[in-house]
């Protein structure tokens, strides 16, 4: 059960966001901006930083959200399911593996990251920028993954929440949406 | 050396903001919504929870300007940051406080850490819905500022004189971004 009530119907982060909702906006507009702004980086890469370092902190409900959309824009499982055992098997550049490998760091500690690995990423063609926005992410990540744990959030009822939410971040980034979420609200079946 | 070419001579995450200010303006308007805007914890208890985590994550550039912060806004009870710095108690610090810090560090190593019993315990010294969801989320934001900081090497000054302009800045201040010179 979460630590302060939140709204049931709304699992995971999102409870916590429609919560506070002052403090939400900035965190929604970095992300919509790292993971779905102008960048050299896919958003199916992005995201595979997203879900590397949710699974590298053991929270389920970000692990789960954020391979969900990664599948999604991949058209493929294969990726996420070998970046969770072994970077070096994915189907992914030698420039991603490197940045995987600096995002899987961060986890860990901002410290962890070696000038070895940095290197490494420049070698492969990594810019600064995509090298900033990697860690960036990564150290988002880390606060998604304790906000959302931290808290005791909810999981969803049903795997299928994953997968509405994936189109849902595909199609709509991590803006708010616009009508707010009491749509989501299970109607009650009447007798 | 930073590991990503940030405006030399700048300490911290200032380099970075000046690097891509299009993050940095969400950056400090989140650190100013949960460190500055109405919450049920001074600005001075929540610099305290910003120094405790950047603390624990060995992050010196955070936890020195934050620091440098809260000792400007708990003024003449200032040793209750260092007491929370070198883990001792301090008869200044609240049961309340001392309950969210310890909520504050599990934050900090991991989400899960934080059990129900550490939540009983803040809510018996008061702590409302508001104390603890801002607490973990200002924790959680340090485990991101310092893994942003030091993940990218950015400069760390060694002389504790060059933070306490920085602490006076924020106090009086707030977040604001720094401008290009």
């Amino acid at each position: 059960m979460p630590h302060i009530p939140l709204e049931e119907h709304l699992p995971g982060i999102t409870g916590l966001l429609e919560y506070r909702q002052d403090s939400a906006q900035p965190i929604r507009k970095l992300t919509q901006l790292l993971l779905r702004g102008p960048s050299t980086l896919t958003e199916a890469e992005r995201e595979l930083i997203a879900t590397i370092v949710s699974y590298g902190n053991e929270c389920t409900f970000c692990t789960t959200a954020h391979t969900a959309a990664a599948d999604k824009l991949l058209g493929e499982s294969n990726t996420t399911r070998a970046i969770k055992t072994d970077i070096g098997s994915a189907p992914v550049s030698e420039k991603m593996k490197a940045l995987l490998v600096i995002a899987r760091h961060v986890q860990q500690s901002g410290k962890s990251v070696t000038t070895q690995s940095i290197q490494q990423a420049k070698d492969a063609g990594a810019t600064d920028v995509e090298i900033h926005d990697t860690v960036l992410i990564a150290s988002l990540f880390c606060l998604y993954n304790r906000y959302v744990d931290g808290m005791a959030t909810r999981l969803p009822e049903s795997t299928d929440y994953y997968n509405t939410l994936a189109e849902r971040l595909v199609t709509n980034g991590y803006r708010r949406l616009p009508q707010g979420y009491s749509h989501l609200k299970k109607i009650s079946p009447t007798p | 050396m930073a590991h990503i070419a940030v405006p030399e001579g700048i300490p911290g995450i200032r380099s970075l903001a000046l690097y891509r200010p299009e993050t940095a303006q969400h950056l400090y308007a989140l650190a100013q919504v949960l460190l500055r805007d109405p919450s049920p914890l001074t600005p001075a208890e929540r610099e305290l929870i910003a120094t405790h985590v950047s603390a624990r994550n060995n992050c010196m550039f955070c936890m020195s300007s934050h620091a440098a912060a809260a000792r400007e806004l708990y003024a003449d009870q200032q040793e209750i940051v260092d007491c929370v710095i070198n883990q001792q108690d301090s008869p200044l610090l609240t049961a309340k406080m001392k309950a969210l810090l310890t909520i504050a560090g599990k934050v900090q190593q991991n989400g899960k850490h934080v059990t129900d019993d550490d939540v009983r315990k803040a809510r018996e010294h008061g702590a409302t819905d508001r104390d603890i969801h801002d607490t973990v989320l200002i924790a959680a934001a340090f485990s991101m500022f310092n893994r942003y900081v030091d993940g990218l090497a950015t400069l760390t000054p060694t002389d504790p004189r060059e933070y306490e302009p920085m602490g006076k800045r924020l106090a009086t201040q707030g977040y604001v971004p720094p401008q290009p010179a």
